[in-house]
């Protein structure tokens, strides 16, 4: 499939790198372990650590440069406007005065801090579990002990939301072919709604063969499971990498 | 194998889509169903295997009358239905795991799941797929592993429907080579004549409910 799909954060970058041969699992808890200790920790110094910390490990986990920017990029937009706007409300020492409106130390102290927090763990998570296979990602989570039903969900929002999303495009498209363009006016909103209805019975129709599917393979409200991977013991390699992430986050939090 | 007797079904009370069908598929029988759009041969084939309830009359399969939704996960196991849209069917995140769902719901143990996936795949010639992720499969591996899938619980009939729906010239041969290898007894509703003239042995044509 050529074209940017919702699951291209799905698709496995290089699965040779030293963070692709690694547990599922021993992922998951670093990328837990390493947001919880960015978030406690609050003075600049050890939050450039922890970001450099997290550039290496994209290095390790060979993602591409581009598409990783181009995805903090939209982080960046969305942090934007508070990020610009905190040296002016938070109150302390002044240290300029454009236009008139005073801007703070602590408050640009604060700005740089939570700049630097939301991409140390967007990109450490965009490393350690961004560049797994979703499915492995949902059975590691499995393994670590979260909820089958929650598990059971997640497999089908996955497997799922391709097929509904060719639906929408699909449905889309015959908009266009019809020569409709979004515009404002009582036409569009009603034609949009529509379009949202339409999926709506769509999915649920969907739903109701996916069932009928699975009831006529003698599902009875039990999901079997092949998966006896949870026999495998963590190997030399997660170990020796899990200890030397946890020195480090003891040094950022220091 | 499977009987119908005086069988009636209405999604609207106003318009039966099936009044008054009897229907025998016995071992042996390979039987086209045709009729135009619309006329219920889905239907037809989800009341087999109790995915819908008949207003009136009886569904005898395997030799017992089947009314509730527990008698017919028997019948669910010994006649394969393979849907109109292979998305439908393939639910799991990899192939080993949807084909080894069938068994491992009729109570086999992971050990003898892992032989049987691994017997019909190769039966089916689609070794290679094993442990691909069901979602990124094209549309031909992905009927062929459905019908897999179907398989995967030796099944004694095979109800398909618009079995080579959308698929390309080569996938099409492949699938009818497979399906006319195989010794089950089958109902198989096409519109492709092809299919037809190779795979039936029997022909009925559902019209405005009857079947003829």
């Amino acid at each position: 499939m050529s074209r940017t799909g919702i699951l291209d954060a799905a698709r496995p970058l290089a699965e040779s790198s030293v963070v692709g041969r690694l547990d599922p699992r021993t992922r998951v808890l670093l990328a837990v372990l390493f947001a919880l200790t960015v978030v406690m920790a609050d003075n600049l110094a050890s939050l450039t650590l922890a970001l450099m910390a997290a550039v290496i490990l994209a290095v390790l986990a060979r993602l591409s440069p581009r598409q990783t920017l181009r995805r903090l990029l939209a982080l960046e937009g969305f942090m934007l406007v508070v990020l610009a706007l905190l040296p002016f409300t938070v109150p302390g020492r002044i240290l300029a005065e454009p236009l008139g409106f005073a801007a703070s130390a602590e408050g640009l102290a604060q700005a740089a801090a939570i700049a630097l927090r939301a991409n140390a763990v967007a990109v450490a998570v965009m490393a350690l579990v961004g560049s797994m296979e979703v499915v492995s990602l949902g059975c590691a989570l499995g393994r670590l002990g979260a909820p089958e039903r929650l598990i059971h969900l997640f497999l089908f929002t996955i497997r799922y939301i391709e097929v509904l999303e060719r639906e929408y495009d699909r449905l889309r498209l015959a908009m266009r072919a019809r020569a409709f363009r979004p515009g404002c006016g009582p036409h569009c909103w009603r034609s949009v709604g529509y379009l949202f209805g339409m999926l709506m019975v769509r999915s649920l129709e969907r739903a109701e063969r996916i069932d009928a599917a699975m009831r006529c393979r003698g599902f009875t409200g039990h999901f079997p499971s092949l998966d006896d991977a949870g026999s495998e013991r963590p190997g030399m390699l997660d170990w020796g990498f899990g200890a030397a992430s946890c020195a480090a986050l003891l040094l950022v939090a220091a | 194998m499977i009987r119908l007797e005086d069988v009636r079904f209405a999604y609207e009370t106003a318009r039966p889509v099936l009044d008054g069908i009897d229907f025998t598929l016995s071992a042996g029988d390979k039987v086209a169903l045709n009729g135009p759009n619309g006329a219920g041969k889905t239907t037809l084939l989800h009341l087999m295997v109790g995915l819908v309830t008949p207003q009136a009359g009886r569904v005898i399969a395997f030799g017992r009358p089947r009314r509730a939704e527990k008698d017919f996960v028997e019948v669910r196991a010994r006649a394969g239905l393979l849907f109109q849209d292979a998305d439908d069917q393939l639910f799991c995140p990899t192939v080993a795991e949807d084909v080894a769902f069938g068994p491992l719901n009729q109570g086999k143990t992971k050990a003898e799941a892992r032989v049987i996936v691994h017997q019909t795949l190769s039966e089916l010639g689609l070794e290679g797929l094993e442990h691909r992720v069901t979602h990124k499969l094209s549309g031909g591996q992905r009927r062929l592993v459905s019908l897999a899938a179907v398989l995967a619980m030796r099944p004694e009939a095979l109800l398909l429907d618009e079995p080579t729906n959308a698929l390309d010239d080569a996938t099409r041969a492949r699938l009818l080579d497979i399906l006319a290898g195989l010794p089950l007894a089958m109902v198989i509703v096409s519109h492709d004549r092809d299919v037809l003239d190779r795979l039936a042995n029997r022909e009925v044509r559902l019209e405005a409910g009857r079947l003829t």
